[in-house]
């Protein structure tokens, strides 16, 4: 589809002309910093839904592509395209940055950084979605980590700068394997090309040896991203310390980068290499399951959790994406992004409205305080549901996808990985409802806990958008796996090569 | 009759520092603005009439001896850009010196005269002489603040060390001369191909003269293990000289290194000219140096120090731009430099301006720095940034660049040291950024650079954005420098 205007340049860039213009404002105007960058994440919002409505799905094209030259010297274009992998996460990331604006409208601490940098966040998070240059994508995937490193750093909790830092060089640690994997791709190459669209034809003929080194340095880089068991260790701690509306931000977006790097770049680039290590992914994905479920259920602090909920369900796709044989798989590990992004985005927001009001994310300190809460109770309660995968929200319908295409892909070999793996669901459900039992039901302490109020409008605000689309989802997938079956379809077979 | 028109920007440059000498002895105000002001204008000059007599060369006979190639007119700007912005941020420095302000700025233009002579050097002698030229002026730079202890010490120890390695390089030079018959770069190429050829190989005393060449050379650019005299004096000397060390010496030692073996002895690159091989020797210092700089860096509490060891670090990645030994690997090595300078003469500015006013050297006195004085604050996260390697900053695409060029060349292994080592390094640029952003403390420092000073940040914020973004103009006249060697 070919657009008189570059709407993806736009989509990058609005959230930088922002960050630039909120410099011009006077920094004690609170007010008019907040409205002028949820003003910007709306536009780009909007622009990601007019790239949604224009999509052309029957197709597994790139679309909306724009090619430039950038940097001849070194082989690098700025390419920028989409397909129905990058649409549903542009999307995804265009709302939930807007959410998480208006969740930080409390921020009152510093107030015109904070915005400048949350924009500039975006502007890299879109960025990685829409480059389909392995140099663009690099400097978008690193440009996050510098926001990203002052919001956590900033604004978090009490071990914000260690949180801030260890994040940083956690995510620099594995860039780097990427930079070596792209630089031995570029000159293997007859001729050296940094385009992704060029590389996916030509990498698969390498010999075996190139393959595989290179698929296990991107492994590296991706999965600290996403983050797979045993990389996960940065995780706890920027999620747990991060402000709200930056683990929401986390979780909801930047972690799909790692999934969506392995879809877009080392999946279909390098066959010879998933074959060869598909196994120990599915392994590493199963582990990731049930060491993230286990470690959930012993979580005292209720941010925590929800941190290592993530590590569990990111541990599904990992076991999706080494099914790769199977578009139920894929296209489950693709639900399970998204649907991980709408519940897990609104289970951080919920705990950021709890912890506001009573200081403290300790589940032992609470109960009963759904009666004294009981809209934010019914929403918690809702989003624990959907985490947990009951039918009829977004998480049943990427669970029974993802476990349907890996038993058809590992039931005639492994079939122990799909069973344990299945074993998880039992586990989320222990720690959900053990969350839910703890804190909502039992014993209501008047006096500690007499002076909470309900959720307020512009929080019930925030998560309304992703409560209906978590059921919607849930309720009706076809437009989603319409939007993505073409792609899908395409990229199984280029995996299966 | 000797064309001496090549030389002409090196002898106005030349002429330019004795007026300057001139001025301060005759003017009677005793400014530093003045002496400053036609310093800085004489380095653009020179830079125009590079320009304009680029590419022909001096000649003895039929030997070329001074050659303004494309690669030495690339390092003359970096050498030139070094020496213009050292002399930019001193305004503050000089005026509260007692005496000999003009001669400070004359100095420095005699010994950019020798660092211009350096990198066109194709003749032994005459790089050795260019190399004095560069270095004695800096030895009593260094030592400029007589009544700190540290300045003299500095400038003692550097005067100490680099004797030491200039008669080391000497002795590696005399035997290069033994071995060939000739002091011309290009006959001691040929000469050593049909020494070779009757010989059948050159034995273990080449390999000697390749260790001491290696040696002298690379003290210049403190490579590890001939760094130990560079956190010293780059701490004692006064900061805008710190900053001049670490851009301008370097850069035209890194010339000389990159003529000379990747030139001259090209063909004793690979591992198949062993024991005569310098590849390896130089991977393994490459290597050494990145290790040992960064992860020292981390324990520094003076930030003239930290710079230092990160100086040492940022030499061991450009070494493996040397140790590439292509096309790649020499135009990486220059644009490298070339980014390198903004963010570290942008750092080095930041500290002097800072120390001005506050008096202190110490990095957690930057806390706060956000607060006070947070245009000051961007431009150093951006130089941090920027030599940590982080896009989209110029010290970014350099990294990129290198690593590239080594890929290409087969060495993997170092690139994969060099980058894990620039994760430790990002550790300590990042301290710097958490004191200015993070820490909660207020900083009673509110600065105003003054117009020269501010003129350097200027640009070298631009430039530690602008080749990190656009890189595409200088990568192309990165690429020519190579053009005049042989791979």
């Amino acid at each position: 589809m070919t657009y008189s205007y570059p709407i993806l340049t736009y989509t990058i860039f609005v959230p930088l002309l922002g960050a630039v213009l909120l410099l011009f404002i006077d920094k004690e105007k609170h007010n008019a910093i907040r409205w002028t960058s949820a003003f910007f994440a709306f536009v780009t919002m909007i622009l990601t839904l007019v790239i949604l409505k224009d999509f052309d799905w029957t197709t597994s094209q790139m679309q909306f592509q724009e090619m430039h030259s950038w940097i001849p010297a070194i082989g690098a274009q700025y390419f920028l395209g989409v397909d129905g992998i990058s649409v549903p996460m542009l999307v995804l990331t265009g709302l939930l940055s807007l959410i998480a604006i208006v969740v930080s409208f409390n921020i009152t601490k510093r107030v015109k950084e904070y915005f400048v940098f949350f924009l500039l966040l975006e502007c890299g998070m879109i960025g990685v979605f829409a480059a389909l240059d392995f140099f663009l994508f690099y400097i978008f995937w690193e440009i996050m980590l510098v926001p990203m490193y002052f919001l956590i750093g900033i604004w978090g909790g009490p071990e914000r700068e260690y949180a801030a830092i260890k994040f940083f060089l956690y995510t620099l640690f594995g860039s780097i394997f990427m930079l070596v994997a792209i630089l031995v791709l570029y000159f293997a190459a007859p001729t050296p090309t940094l385009n992704m669209m060029e590389m996916t034809r030509i990498a698969p003929t390498y010999t075996s040896g190139i393959q595989i080194m290179t698929f296990a340095f991107f492994f590296i880089a991706f999965a600290i991203k996403v983050p797979v068991w045993p990389f996960h260790t940065w995780l706890p701690d920027a999620h747990v310390q991060a402000p709200t509306a930056i683990s929401i931000i986390l979780a909801a977006v930047l972690l799909k980068m790692g999934t969506y790097g392995m879809l877009r770049i080392s999946w279909p680039m390098l066959p010879e290499g998933l074959h060869y290590f598909s196994i120990p992914i599915a392994i590493l994905g199963v582990i990731a399951i049930i060491y993230g479920a286990l470690v959930s259920l012993a979580q005292k602090d209720l941010k925590k959790l929800v941190a290592y909920s993530s590590v569990s369900h990111m541990g599904y796709c990992m076991l999706a994406l080494a099914a790769y044989s199977s578009v139920e798989a894929i296209s489950g590990c693709m639900f399970q992004m998204v649907s991980h992004g709408l519940i897990t985005g609104a289970l951080f927001l919920l705990v950021g409205v709890l912890y506001d009001r009573a200081h403290t994310r300790e589940i032992a300190a609470f109960g009963g305080i759904g009666k004294k809460m009981p809209v934010y109770t019914a929403l918690m309660v809702m989003f624990g549901m959907a985490s947990l995968g009951l039918p009829g929200m977004s998480g049943f319908i990427s669970e029974f996808m993802i476990f349907m295409g890996s038993f058809r892909h590992f039931w005639a070999t492994h079939p122990s990985i799909v069973i344990i793996a299945v074993l998880g669901v039992v586990l989320t459900a222990a720690y959900i409802l053990r969350m839910v039992q703890r804190v909502f039901l039992g014993e209501f302490d008047q006096e500690r806990w007499g002076h909470l109020t309900e959720i307020n409008v512009r929080e019930t605000l925030c998560v309304a958008p992703l409560a209906v689309l978590t059921i919607l989802v849930g309720v009706y997938p076809k437009p989603l796996t319409d939007l993505m079956d073409a792609t899908l379809q395409n990229l199984v077979t280029l995996m299966a090569r | 009759m000797i064309n001496i028109t090549p030389l002409i920007p090196e002898l106005f440059l030349f002429v330019m520092a004795i007026v300057v000498l001139m001025l301060d002895l005759f003017s009677s105000r005793r400014t530093v603005t003045l002496p400053a002001y036609v310093s800085m204008f004489a380095l653009v000059v020179t830079g125009f009439l590079m320009f304009k007599y680029h590419g022909d060369a001096v000649r003895w006979g039929t030997q070329a001896i001074f050659i303004a190639d494309t690669f030495a007119t690339f390092f003359k700007i970096i050498i030139l850009g070094a020496a213009f912005l050292s002399i930019g941020m001193s305004f503050g420095t000089a005026e509260k010196m007692s005496h000999h302000r003009g001669e400070f700025f004359s100095l420095i233009l005699f010994s950019t005269v020798g660092m211009m002579f350096l990198v066109s050097a194709k003749e032994l002698i005459l790089l050795y002489v260019g190399l004095e030229l560069t270095t004695i002026p800096l030895f009593v730079l260094a030592a400029y603040q007589k009544t700190k202890q540290a300045s003299s010490e500095a400038g003692l120890k550097y005067l100490i060390i680099g004797a030491a390695s200039s008669a080391i390089l000497l002795f590696g030079f005399s035997i290069l001369y033994g071995f060939t018959g000739s002091t011309y770069l290009n006959q001691i190429t040929i000469n050593l191909s049909i020494f070779w050829l009757a010989y059948g190989g050159l034995g273990t005393t080449f390999t000697v003269a390749l260790m001491m060449m290696i040696a002298g050379l690379t003290f210049k650019l403190a490579i590890v293990p001939f760094h130990m005299w560079a956190p010293d004096v780059y701490e004692g000397a006064p900061t805008p000289i710190t900053a001049f060390l670490s851009i301008g010496s370097k850069a035209a030692g890194l010339a000389a290194i990159v003529r000379i073996f990747d030139g001259t002895l090209i063909a004793f690159a690979t591992d198949i000219m062993a024991p005569s091989n310098w590849g390896l020797m130089v991977a393994v210092l490459a290597a050494v140096t990145m290790i040992l700089g960064n992860i020292i860096a981390i324990r520094q509490t003076n930030i003239k120090r930290m710079l230092a060891y990160s100086s040492i670090a940022q030499a061991g990645y450009i070494m493996v731009g040397v140790v590439a030994a292509s096309q790649l690997g020499v135009a990486s090595t220059g644009f490298y430099m070339f980014a390198y300078m903004f963010a570290n003469m942008g750092a080095f500015a930041v500290v002097a301006i800072y120390a001005e006013k506050s008096g202190s050297e110490n990095i957690s006195d930057f806390a706060g720095l956000s607060k006070s004085s947070p245009v000051l604050a961007i431009l150093m996260t951006m130089f941090m940034l920027s030599l940590a390697g982080i896009p989209p900053m110029a010290g970014f695409m350099a990294k990129y660049y290198i690593f590239a060029a080594a890929i290409q060349a087969g060495y993997t292994w170092l690139v994969i040291l060099a980058l894990l080592t620039s994760v430790i390094s990002l550790y300590y640029y990042a301290n710097v950024i958490r004191l200015m952003y993070l820490v909660e403390g207020e900083n009673k420092y509110h600065i105003v650079p003054s117009f020269p000073a501010g003129m350097v940040l200027s640009i070298a914020g631009i430039g530690a954005v602008l080749f990190g973004i656009l890189p595409q103009s200088m990568l192309d006249l990165a690429i020519k420098t190579a053009a005049s060697f042989a791979f």
